[in-house]
């Protein structure tokens, strides 16, 4: 099985630096980009290769970059942001690309760098990320030195500045639209599209936004072509997949699988089943802001099409689990205490919605529930739907309430009749 | 293009691309909002506008989407009585309430609260949310705002307003989730100068009138009329509201060319000093030689009148620039045109001309505060219309976002889709250069901005008028740096759809306003023979009725005193004017010097000292008139309250004299006939009152014979407002001089002229605005108040200056000393207001640093200013960006009476 994000990456060593990664045939994607293909044929095979969107909402990556204004008269800078804000919870994926391989990361902006002619590229990276940082600059300091940044990339006349940009904390600030109010230093509340970034993104100028483990796919789209990067899939939909794992398993963790591989086998073969004497109730696929799924969705394959079909989103691709021991509603509480908290303040329903949500929650964990408030908790995840909420952080929100709502009511029931937790 | 949407099945006809909440509006329907302002555009953040839209007939289904962020489009289908939507309304308002503190009951916005309305128009009734509220910490404001942070509901409209639509930097949005907070980094005086415009901005009563609350009175109790702001020349609308005789608060009256949705502080709070203690409330007599006076009579003061005014068959009466044109006319009638003066200064007098000349024989257009903002490359010579005329330059902070707009709307961003455009053009501005002899608040905002004297900033302007028009005078000796900035300048204009010069007296240098007005005539002869808009130049004049004045044609009052008053009569009949801040006091004291003083005025100065006879005059805020802003609009103004017993308005105790005195005459008394005499007398002035909108204005034939009442139908105290004194309610005071009426009842919706309050059912905030426009954001139904009196002429050659003023040189030990306006405590009216008077900074001289250093002076060190006629001792200013040999002296120094500005003075330390 070929594991082409973390092919050079073990966790027991220091990255690859310049010399060893391109000893494993490092930068030879940049070589190609420069000196054979145009930034129009770069589009086409990232397009070809039916490559999606790894940070949650999966739009189609190659389709994203043909509404960059390209040509003579398109307006310059140009922009790439790489989204490494990584805050949803239960996802440290990007993280494992970040650490384990920053050259990869590096490459990967030069070669979409170069497909959208972007003069200059930010890594938007998670706070805590200390490690990711450190290592980020290093190889960009590497590269820089060997010509593959700055001005004139290896003669090619294509010019790019790399920088990274370290996040202030905030889970908004991973939404596309927020993080460039952020980088702009502004509030990082987000922005309305239309328009949209690559249009009239960072500074006003186009701007592609793109997920870290997106775009890390991309030197590999170019090296291989298409056809081997839908070839590695086990459905449709081509590539292989970061998936993680956390909950009360044997062995949390993240992998690179091939796309389509089952919920089951993700957690029983790879995250080694669940702990002891505990069964899996219910899991979140792809991180806090997706529906959950029951035993018996758990034979879907990981992908978008077939998660969406089960009725949830393929999100970030790593799952949190529900355990047989653990309170739905302690988690319900856990995860909207989250979300109020990291509302952003811009929109209504979300600013002041979220926060009662939360404080129901919680009267219903302290056992002061009221028999109405499953009715409110019922009215708030409709309301706080797509297109009520400004952004995607709302609605992300009520997916777990509502499908928790729908799968676990009986134990909202017995919190509110009970007047209190029966795991506590 | 106009195009049909279909509203709930029914079909209406909008302007293709306006969003659809401003489309519903202008219809007539009614569907909340809260973070929409017509002037700040969408952001969608409140989702309190939400309707369903439908892609098909087909469609049964929808989709919820917010009106303020959708275009709309021909044919395009919504509802906004689907049921789903009407319901997620209220539920917005109840999330908007969860913290809200609902003490109605005590706030001051109450009862004029467009969330007390919206809550209402949506239906939500029922609190669910049991929950505590959270609560914050108010800040001390500054002596104009009140802050009370619970009652926000986070809509973000006033950082908008104040940052992103008026420039301010201090007020800002802290915080987070539901823990918003707006307000600024610490406690202190907003320093917007624009920051009234948070209380009507502010959908609820988080920023409201602090003034307003040191003498607060319920909203529905007040009675109200429409007015003219009187504290500048650029003649904004207002909305007065008085109650128990003192008038309580100022608020925006819409008028689409002038002053659209917003005042200025000074406007919105010098209001004051019509309450002043200080007022005259009673004719005073003093006989001549006699020290003391005493209280006169109605009936003692016209007999007293009479006699003065009778044995003098040659009477001199000297006009004001802050009185309205009727007490003008009426002055002019009874001292005859031949010994009618104007009431300014010789500087003044000079300025004005050049203006006049500008407007009168230029072929330019002088465009109206709306059109200023469309303008999109702009000149501005001289002064800091921040001082001097305050919401020109709120109104050139939108002119410089009109170049980049327009790239936005290229790349497809609707105008109205406020964040989105301001995300594509970022802090890009168009084309502002700013020639002034000290740094001005729009540097900001200006592509260059010159530090000159006015000789150079005029040889600069003349330089741009050459570069553009080679039958401009050439400026000889220019410095290369000056001349290739003349480049740039005329280059930017040049290529402008609407360019503007901006100048005005404030700058004190008639070159300079010469200089203005030859480079708007270079770029009309320019663009003469193309198809593009004409160019546009702005002059700004300094007091409220200064153009009405001079359209009376008094004589300059310096020719009267060079005489001595030699060869007129014994009486002088001065009006509502201190002379001694006209002319040196040396020169007014000889012409008083054995005549008969007749002073009309609402407040005592050195003049009114003089007089053996004052009467007391009502304020604009007690009586009718007409005022001429800089543009050349005249406006009506009309009383708020009865004037006290013993007051009367200045044209009428001017009848009343003339009268007296010479009864054969037997002039008219009413404002109306009055008005008639002086369109009669004055074909400049003909337009303004064609005998029918005289008729209109003051008599009650319009609306089927009822008057305009002044009170709203909900004022709850009328009976009781005397019932102290007597049981019996008094009959109201009559008003023969306007259409409106000092009671409750009559014709409630007039239009455009006399509104005198907004209000229309489910809407009792100033919002209710919405009700009386026929478009939001365009005209009022009815048309907007004035008319403009003046239009350009063909262009001719007399528009150039014969030549170019020589550089300015400093001279060792010496200083051309400026004036310097401000906008807080250089007014003389507004000075007389509490909350003005706490805002108006210490008066300091301002000095370049280096001329500071030589002197070896450091920042507010006292300096003695000395020139003949001239000694003043103040605190100096040490500014890095200013002239080198120009100093510049805040005007309305109180007690510093006349200076000859400019002059040319000494400067040195104050001895300890
Ligand atoms: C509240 C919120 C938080 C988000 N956080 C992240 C994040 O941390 N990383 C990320 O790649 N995308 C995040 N997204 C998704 C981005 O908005 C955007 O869709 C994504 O970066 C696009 O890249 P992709 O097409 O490569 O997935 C977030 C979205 C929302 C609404
Ligand atoms: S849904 Fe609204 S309040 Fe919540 S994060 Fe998005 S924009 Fe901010
Ligand atoms: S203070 Fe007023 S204007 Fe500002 S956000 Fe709050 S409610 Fe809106
Ligand atoms: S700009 Fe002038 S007229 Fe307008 S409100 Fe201010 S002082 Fe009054
Ligand atoms: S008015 Fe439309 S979202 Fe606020």
């Amino acid at each position: 099985m070929e594991r082409p994000l973390t092919q050079n990456i073990d966790r027991g060593r220091e990255p690859l630096g310049l010399k060893a990664y391109e000893a494993a045939g490092g930068y030879q994607a940049v070589r190609k980009v420069l000196t054979e293909m145009t930034p129009e044929q770069v589009t086409k095979a990232v397009k070809d290769s039916g490559l999606r969107g790894r940070g949650g909402a999966g739009f189609p990556t190659g389709l994203k970059w043909s509404f960059v204004p390209m040509g003579d008269d398109a307006p310059h800078p140009k922009y790439l942001v790489c989204n490494a804000d990584e805050m949803e919870p239960g996802t440290f994926k990007d993280r494992v690309l970040l650490e384990g391989d920053p050259h990869l990361m590096v490459e990967s902006m030069i070669v979409a760098g170069y497909a959208m002619g972007a003069d200059v590229g930010y890594i938007f990276l998670r706070w805590a990320y200390r490690l990711a940082d450190r290592r980020l600059r290093a190889a960009i300091a590497e590269a820089t030195a060997a010509g593959y940044l700055g001005d004139n990339i290896l003669g090619s006349g294509y010019s790019l500045t790399l920088h990274v940009h370290v996040s202030a904390g905030r889970y908004i600030c991973g939404e596309e639209t927020a993080l460039l109010n952020s980088l702009e230093g502004r509030r990082a509340t987000p922005r309305a599209k239309p328009p949209f970034p690559q249009v009239s993104g960072l500074w006003g100028k186009p701007t592609i936004v793109q997920n870290v483990e997106t775009l890390c796919n991309v030197p590999h789209v170019i090296n291989r072509g298409a056809d081997w990067f839908r070839g590695l899939s086990r459905t449709e939909e081509g590539g292989t997949k970061l998936y993680g794992v956390s909950g009360r398993v044997k062995n949390p963790g993240c992998w690179e699988l091939p796309m389509g591989t089952p919920i089951r086998e993700i957690v029983e073969e790879h995250a080694g089943g669940m702990q002891d004497g505990l069964k899996l109730r219910g899991l979140l696929p792809g991180g806090a802001s997706t529906d959950f799924l029951v035993e018996e969705h758990f034979d879907t394959p990981m992908d978008y099409t077939s998660i969406q079909a089960a009725g949830s989103r393929m999100g970030t691709g790593t799952m949190i689990l529900l355990d047989d021991g653990n309170c739905p509603v302690g988690m319900a509480l856990n995860m909207q205490n989250f979300f109020a908290r990291e509302s952003c303040g811009w929109c209504t329903p979300c600013r002041d919605g979220l926060p009662w949500i939360e404080k129901l929650l919680q009267a219903i964990e302290n056992g002061d529930g009221h028999a109405d408030d499953l009715d409110l908790l019922d009215a708030h995840a409709r309301d706080l739907g797509p297109g009520n909420t400004f952004c995607a952080l709302a609605p992300g929100a009520m997916e777990p309430l509502h499908s928790g709502l729908k799968f676990f009511r009986q134990d909202f029931e017995r919190h509110i009749a009970g007047k209190g937790c029966p795991w506590s | 293009m106009r195009i049909r949407i279909l509203v709930d099945g029914k079909s209406f006809g909008v302007k293709q691309g306006d969003n659809l909440l401003h489309a519903c509006l202008s219809n007539g329907l009614d569907l909340p909002y809260f973070c929409w302002h017509p002037l700040l555009g969408s952001v969608g953040s409140c989702r309190q506008c939400a309707v369903k839209s439908y892609d098909s007939e087909d469609d049964q289904e929808g989709r919820m989407v917010m009106a303020c962020m959708e275009s709309a489009t021909q044919g395009c289908r919504i509802s906004i009585d689907d049921p789903e939507a009407v319901r997620f309304r209220a539920q917005v308002i109840e999330w908007l309430m969860v913290n809200h503190p609902h003490d109605c009951a005590v706030c001051d916005e109450g009862g004029e609260c467009h969330l007390q309305d919206m809550t209402v128009m949506t239906g939500h009734d029922h609190r669910r949310y049991r929950f505590t509220k959270s609560t914050h910490r108010n800040q001390d404001l500054g002596p104009f705002i009140n802050h009370e942070m619970n009652r926000c509901i986070t809509c973000y409209r006033c950082v908008r307003f104040y940052r992103d639509y008026a420039g301010g930097e201090d007020l800002n949005a802290f915080g987070a989730h539901d823990r918003m907070y707006f307000g600024r980094q610490s406690d202190g005086t907003l320093e917007s100068p624009f920051s009234g415009n948070l209380v009507e901005v502010c959908p609820t009563g988080v920023f409201t009138d602090k003034t307003f609350k040191a003498h607060y009175t319920r909203k529905w109790d007040l009675q109200t009329s429409p007015s003219v702001c009187v504290h500048c020349s650029l003649g904004c609308n207002t909305l007065l509201g008085e109650r128990y005789g003192e008038v309580r608060r100022v608020l925006n009256r819409y008028n689409a060319d002038v002053n659209g949705y917003l005042l200025c502080d000074r406007g919105r709070f010098g209001y004051d000093f019509v309450n002043s203690e200080q007022r005259i409330r009673e004719p005073h007599g003093r006989q001549a030689g006699a020290a003391a006076g005493e209280d006169l009579d109605q009936e003692a003061v016209l007999e007293r009148c009479a006699s003065l005014l009778k044995t003098d068959n040659s009477l001199v009466g000297i006009g004001s620039p802050r009185a309205s044109l009727e007490a003008n006319f009426a002055l002019r009638e009874l001292v005859g045109a031949d010994h009618f003066y104007s009431g300014i200064s010789a500087q003044e007098y000079e300025l004005e001309g050049a203006v006049l000349k500008a407007l009168r024989e230029g072929p330019v257009r002088t465009p109206s505060l709306r059109e200023v903002e469309s303008a999109d490359a702009v000149l501005l010579l001289g002064e800091d219309p921040t001082d001097s005329a305050p919401m020109l330059a709120l109104a050139l902070r939108q002119s410089v976002r009109q170049q980049p707009l327009r790239e936005a709307m290229k790349a497809g961003i609707p105008q109205w889709h406020d964040s989105a455009v301001r995300g594509m053009i970022q802090d890009r501005k168009g084309p502002l250069f700013v020639a002034t002899p000290v740094a001005t608040a729009l540097d900001d905002i200006a592509t260059e901005a010159l530090r000159a004297a006015p000789d150079d900033v005029a040889r600069l302007g003349l330089a741009v008028a050459h570069v553009i028009d080679p039958q401009a005078p050439a400026v000889g000796g220019l410095a290369a740096a000056a001349q290739a900035l003349a480049k740039r300048i005329a280059a930017a204009l040049l290529s402008a759809e609407r360019p503007l010069v901006v100048s005005g007296t404030a700058c004190g240098s008639t070159v300079v306003i010469q200089a203005a007005a030859a480079v708007a005539t270079a770029l009309s002869v320019a663009r003469a023979q193309t198809e593009v808009d004409p160019p546009l130049l702005f002059l700004t004049l300094s007091e409220c009725n200064s153009l009405g004045l001079a359209l009376l044609n008094p004589k300059p009052l310096a020719q009267l005193l060079k005489s001595g008053g030699k060869g007129v009569g014994g009486t002088a009949v001065v009006l509502e004017n201190d002379l001694f801040r006209r002319a040196p006091a040396e020169q007014v004291d000889a012409l008083l010097e054995g005549r008969s003083l007749v002073v009309l005025d609402h407040v005592p100065h050195a003049t009114t000292e003089r007089a053996h006879l004052v009467l007391p005059a009502a304020t604009f805020a007690e009586s009718s008139g007409t005022l001429v802003n800089n543009e050349g609009r005249a406006q009506q103004f009309h009383a708020a309250l009865a004037p006290a017993a013993a007051i009367r308005p200045s044209w009428s105790w001017l009848r009343g004299a003339h009268a007296a005195a010479r009864p054969l005459e037997a002039p008219p008394v009413s404002l109306e006939d009055l008005r008639n005499a002086c369109a009669a007398a004055t074909p400049e002035l003909a337009e303004v009152w064609t005998p029918a909108a005289t008729a209109e204005q003051t008599q009650t034939l319009r609306y089927a014979e009822e008057k305009v009442p002044r009170a709203s139908f909900r004022a709850s105290g009328r009976t009781a407002m005397h019932a102290h004194l007597n049981v019996h309610e008094p009959s109201p005071p009559a008003d023969a001089d306007s259409a409106l009426a000092f009671t409750m009842e009559g014709f409630s919706s007039p239009d455009g002229q006399l509104i005198p309050s907004y209000w229309a059912p489910g809407w009792n905030s100033v919002q209710a605005l919405n009700k009386f426009q026929s478009e939001i954001g365009g005209e009022q139904r009815g048309g907007d108040p004035g008319v403009r009196l003046i239009e350009p002429r063909a262009a001719g050659p007399s528009c150039y200056p014969d030549a170019a003023p020589a550089a300015y040189a400093a001279r060792d030990g010496e200083w051309l000393v400026l004036a310097l306006p401000r906008i807080f405590g250089g007014e003389e009216l507004s000075n007389g207001s509490p909350a003005l008077q706490e805002r108006t900074p210490e008066a300091r001289l301002v000095l370049h640093a280096e001329d500071g250093r030589a002197l070896g002076l450091e920042d507010g060190d006292e300096v003695e200013v000395s020139a003949p006629g001239c000694s003043l001792r103040l605190p100096v200013t040490l500014l890095d960006d200013a002239v080198p040999g120009v100093a510049m002296l805040p005007l309305g120094i109180p007690g510093k009476g006349y200076l000859a500005l400019p002059l040319r003075a000494s400067i040195r330390r104050a001895p300890a």
